[in-house]
């Protein structure tokens, strides 16, 4: 019998498999590459901050020419502003009192007429007043700048610096003419409002784990485990629904507060919400540890709760650490139920019954209003930069905590 | 000395074992043998109530040790446990250091006294045979011993809790030839201070190790005799089978 | 020795009290938001536009959002997402490349919504010039999703059994041909459980649409993907935070938010159903 006449693959097919085989491929990376993506641009734009003047934009600050101050920073510019500085000497300068001068106080020194027509007098009008005050510091849009006017000097003002970001201690993003964007009050804010959660979260959890793994009888498991999916699946803002109307009246009658927006209001609900991550993963830890391990301790005369706490509890300790890292992860992360109940004041935290305001809050809140490509804009990426590199920490050391689990085994 | 009397029993609808009936002298080794399946670690896992571990479990019959019912009512599951050592049949050390896998049942039975729990380390691990191996080592992990040494640790710390008889569920099976005598010689050794039930799937160990033997099959007692006779002249035809090879 | 026998009652106890607790949570919350918005709920409140400054009215144009947004991102997750799996599974073996793939899709899933957020204004509305659209909602949400969407599809490829890929080459069909025609099919179910998991999640996004899609009031429908949306989340956002009469908006809060509950619940159930539907007609197979 000859042999069977060989079925021809055509050759465009073959073209073809080859480029769908390579399109998979291409897709394979396409997390890798939107990461990459969130770094680009996230950093592109935040990165933007640092350099930027401490003056708002579109401002310049002059000053009289016998002033020898050589230059001010933002904090400096702001204190001036808000009257908290009030000599020259305090900012490296001459022993004058100083005679803070916003733009606008010149119409009440001259009439309507002396400004010409088309206001082309103003900046005339304006050195006039800065040749002839000797502490003055004027604050000035950019074009109406008297350059050159005898007795006027433009004052050199400094540049943002990642100092003044991480070590401020305010954050006044649309404050004039120096806005504030201490970042420290946030930073701080996030990590009360997570670790409270935590703190409330994990026995909590780890309790319910131990029950789900250890003790729950087949129908309790039944109830539990979808309950625990349903809690996850719940929407953030629902959450937040629920805690502004709920839980923030309900912590100002008992604790008899001013204003029931507070730190507690949004650990409590973060608590909530890192419930099911913190049962899921330390349940799953705990479920792990072999059958031989516990038989071993049972046959030694340890009651089950003995076998519980110094046998699995101990085998399960990296995947329970790595429950913990992951639960933080997922409350610094939160937005919207934060937003919602924790009042959102940008000072630094005190105690977990005032107001506060996290990283991811500050964002939500801010972003909509702030100009694109401006410093408060930069600035709020810079907080998106700050999010991210923390998040990327925690789930690479979740990973690694896990890998260790792995390795354990015998 | 450990007495079955008419057991019975079922997991769901599996019949594990078979009216079952017999005793086990105090100072003997009694070997249990037989094909895969049969019932003889159900059986012996009777004897420390590990079997309440498993869902819908059903025992009937009466299970005696030193004389009292350990399956009446009001009987404290831990302290028989206590009393009744097991070791597994692969060894199964806690991920601690050696010494605290020894010291765990005296732990985990409220001894408090450091230096009681010391002596009684090294009595038993010096009891297991191990103690010169260790000794200089006695805080290290217990996963960096091998697996004979991991398995005499685990006799060691059932030691530890002086019980007054010790269950062994195959306890060479997972280990090399050298570890295997070494642990049937240590058997040898307990023999005179503890009762011994051990089960195994070599009948030449338990020719070697034990005073008697029982053979099941099918969740039955088929044969219970002296080991000497029940390898040379057994009294039933299926246990003349099984030791000649011809199943099992 | 009784003392250890009495610490495990208390220990136990304390558990059962504990799991209690989250269950007690769960209908708390649940019940509230029932209890106070079953009531508002009609076919008048699903069909009609908000009136008198948000207080009146219902959430149409809401509703109808958020399924452009739901569908716009899936039209972005799905396949993208699939096709990143079939490669992880079926392509690349289990060397490093994949690992470092693994690791990437789980830093992708931990890194928080608003950072998407962030992220989809400054690429999709400002770089791109989408604008605040349906479309930069949707790829905003859609890199949100693809995660959730790659696991799942790995691991319902995984679940085909190999004799079925063996089974297919010895047959003398190419590897692509296998994954057409043997492997997908069988993952199929599994594979759609993982999109609506993707939904119910998508659906109640807040944080990634606040810049890049949603609006507070819009008289009109949407008729292209680059106008931009009312959406659920941000709607219930909004009107639970801001507006000139907050008790009045309280009731069409409660509405919303009970919609919104049903939407994502009814997600979680059905892939539910579908897993075990799907999960013992494979078994038997």
């Amino acid at each position: 019998m000859p042999p069977p006449h060989p079925i021809p693959m055509k050759k465009l097919r073959k073209i073809l498999e080859r480029t769908i085989e390579g399109i998979f491929t291409v897709s394979g990376a396409v997390t890798t590459v939107t990461i990459l993506l969130i770094v680009v641009f996230l950093f592109r734009e935040g990165l933007g901050l640092f350099g930027s003047p401490a003056v708002e934009k579109g401002y310049l600050l002059c000053v009289n020419t016998a002033n020898t101050t050589a230059h001010l920073d933002s904090r400096q510019i702001m204190d001036i502003f808000d009257y908290r500085t009030e000599n020259w000497e305090q900012v490296g300068g001459p022993d004058e009192a100083i005679v803070p001068f916003r733009f606008e106080e010149v119409f009440d020194r001259y009439p309507e007429e002396a400004f010409g027509e088309d206001y082309e007098l103003l900046p005339q009008r304006l050195g006039e007043v800065i040749a002839s005050t000797p502490g003055i510091i004027a604050f000035i849009p950019d074009q109406y700048v008297p350059d050159g006017m005898p007795g006027v000097k433009i004052l050199r003002s400094d540049r943002i610096t990642p100092a003044d970001f991480f070590g401020g201690r305010q954050w006044m993003p649309t404050a004039t003419p120096a806005p504030q964007f201490g970042v420290l009050p946030l930073i701080l804010g996030t990590l009360l409002v997570s670790f409270v959660a935590i703190l409330i979260a994990l026995p909590l959890g780890l309790g319910v784990a131990i029950y789900m793994s250890e003790l729950a009888g087949e129908r309790m498991r039944k109830i539990l485990k979808p309950t625990i999916e349903l809690l996850a699946g719940i929407p953030s803002v629902v959450y937040g629904f629920f805690g502004l109307v709920v839980l923030v009246p309900l912590i100002q009658k008992t604790f008899g507060l001013a204003v029931g927006e507070t730190a507690l209001a949004g650990s409590l609900i973060l608590a909530i919400m890192a419930l099911p991550t913190i049962i899921t993963v330390a349940e799953d830890a705990m479920r792990g540890t072999p059958r031989a391990m516990r038989e071993a301790s049972l046959a030694l005369g340890a009651t089950h709760w003995q076998t519980i706490y110094r046998v699995v509890i101990p085998y399960a300790g990296s995947g329970i650490s790595a429950a913990v890292v992951l639960g933080i992860g997922r409350a610094i992360g939160e937005t919207m139920a934060v937003l919602m109940v924790t009042g959102n004041a940008a000072v630094m935290p005190r105690s977990l019954f005032e107001p506060v305001r996290t990283i991811p809050a500050t964002i939500a809140a801010e972003l909509g209003e702030a100009p694109a490509g401006g410093a408060h804009y930069q600035s709020l990426f810079m907080l998106g930069c700050i999010l991210f590199i923390i998040t990327m920490i925690i789930s690479i050391t979740a990973e690694m905590i896990s890998k260790r689990q792995t390795n354990k085994g015998l | 000395m450990i007495e079955a009397k008419n057991i019975d029993f079922h997991y769901g609808d599996f019949h594990a074992l078979k009216n079952i009936s017999m005793t086990m002298e105090s100072n003997t080794v009694t070997a249990f043998i037989g094909p895969s399946g049969c019932g003889k670690s159900t059986f012996l896992r009777l004897f420390n109530r590990m079997n309440d571990l498993i869902p819908g479990a059903r025992l009937t019959g009466q299970c005696l040790v030193d004389g009292k019912d350990i399956y009446a009512k009001g009987v404290n599951v831990d302290e028989l446990r206590k009393n009744v050592g097991m070791v597994f049949q692969k060894p199964n050390p806690f991920p601690k250091s050696i010494f605290e896998n020894v010291a765990y049942g005296l732990r985990v039975n409220g001894v408090r006294d450091q230096a009681f729990i010391r002596r009684r380390v090294e009595e038993s691990l010096v009891g297991a045979a191990l103690w010169d191996e260790v000794k200089d080592k006695l805080k290290k992990s217990a996963y960096e011993l091998s697996g004979g040494q991991q398995q005499r640790l685990c006799i060691a710390r059932a030691l530890a809790v002086s019980p007054s008889i010790l269950l062994m569920d195959e306890p060479a099976s997972a280990l090399d030839p050298i570890s295997t005598s070494k642990i049937e010689e240590l058997i040898h050794s307990l023999k005179k201070d503890y009762t011994i039930v051990i089960v195994t799937h070599n009948m030449q160990q338990a020719a070697r190790v034990s005073d008697k033997t029982g053979f099941f099959m099918l969740g039955e007692l088929v044969e219970y005799n002296d080991t000497k006779k029940m390898f040379l002249n057994p009294e039933k035809v299926q246990t003349q089978n099984y030791i000649t090879g011809r199943f099992g | 020795m009784t003392g250890k026998r009495t610490n495990q009652r208390i220990a136990f106890w304390i558990f059962r009290i504990l799991g209690l607790i989250v269950v007690g949570i769960l209908f708390w919350i649940l019940g509230f938001i029932v209890w106070h918005g079953a009531g508002v709920i009609d076919w008048k409140f699903l069909t009609t536009a908000p009136t008198d400054g948000m207080t009146g009215g219902g959430i149409f144009p809401a509703i109808v959002g958020t399924c452009c947004l739901i569908v716009g991102s899936m039209a972005v997750a799905f396949p993208l997402g699939v096709m990143s799996a079939i490669y992880t599974t079926e392509y690349a073996g289990n060397g490093k490349i994949v690992r470092f793939i693994r690791i990437m899709t789980n830093n992708l899933g931990s890194i928080p919504s608003i950072i998407f957020g962030l992220f989809g204004m400054a690429l999709f509305v400002n770089a791109l010039g989408f604008g605040d659209s349906i479309i930069a909602g949707s790829f905003t949400l859609g890199l949100l999703a693809l995660p959730l969407v790659i696991r799942t599809t790995e691991e319902a490829l995984r679940a085909v059994p190999d004799s079925y890929r063996t089974g297919s080459l010895a047959l003398g069909a190419t590897k692509l041909q296998t994954i057409r025609r043997v492997v997908l099919p069988t993952a199929f179910p599994n594979i759609t459980t993982g999109l609506i998991l993707a939904i119910g999640r998508v659906s109640g996004e807040t944080a990634p649409i606040l810049f890049t899609a949603a609006a507070y009031f819009l008289p009109k429908l949407p008729t292209s993907i680059y106008d931009q949306v009312m959406a659920l989340p941000y709607h219930l956002y909004v009107i639970a935070t801001s507006g000139t009469d907050l008790e009045a908006t309280r009731p069409i809060a409660y509405g919303t938010a009970l919609v919104l509950i049903v939407i994502v619940l009814a997600m979680n159930l059905l892939a539910s159903f579908l897993r075990r539907h799907f999960g013992k007609k494979v078994k038997t197979n």
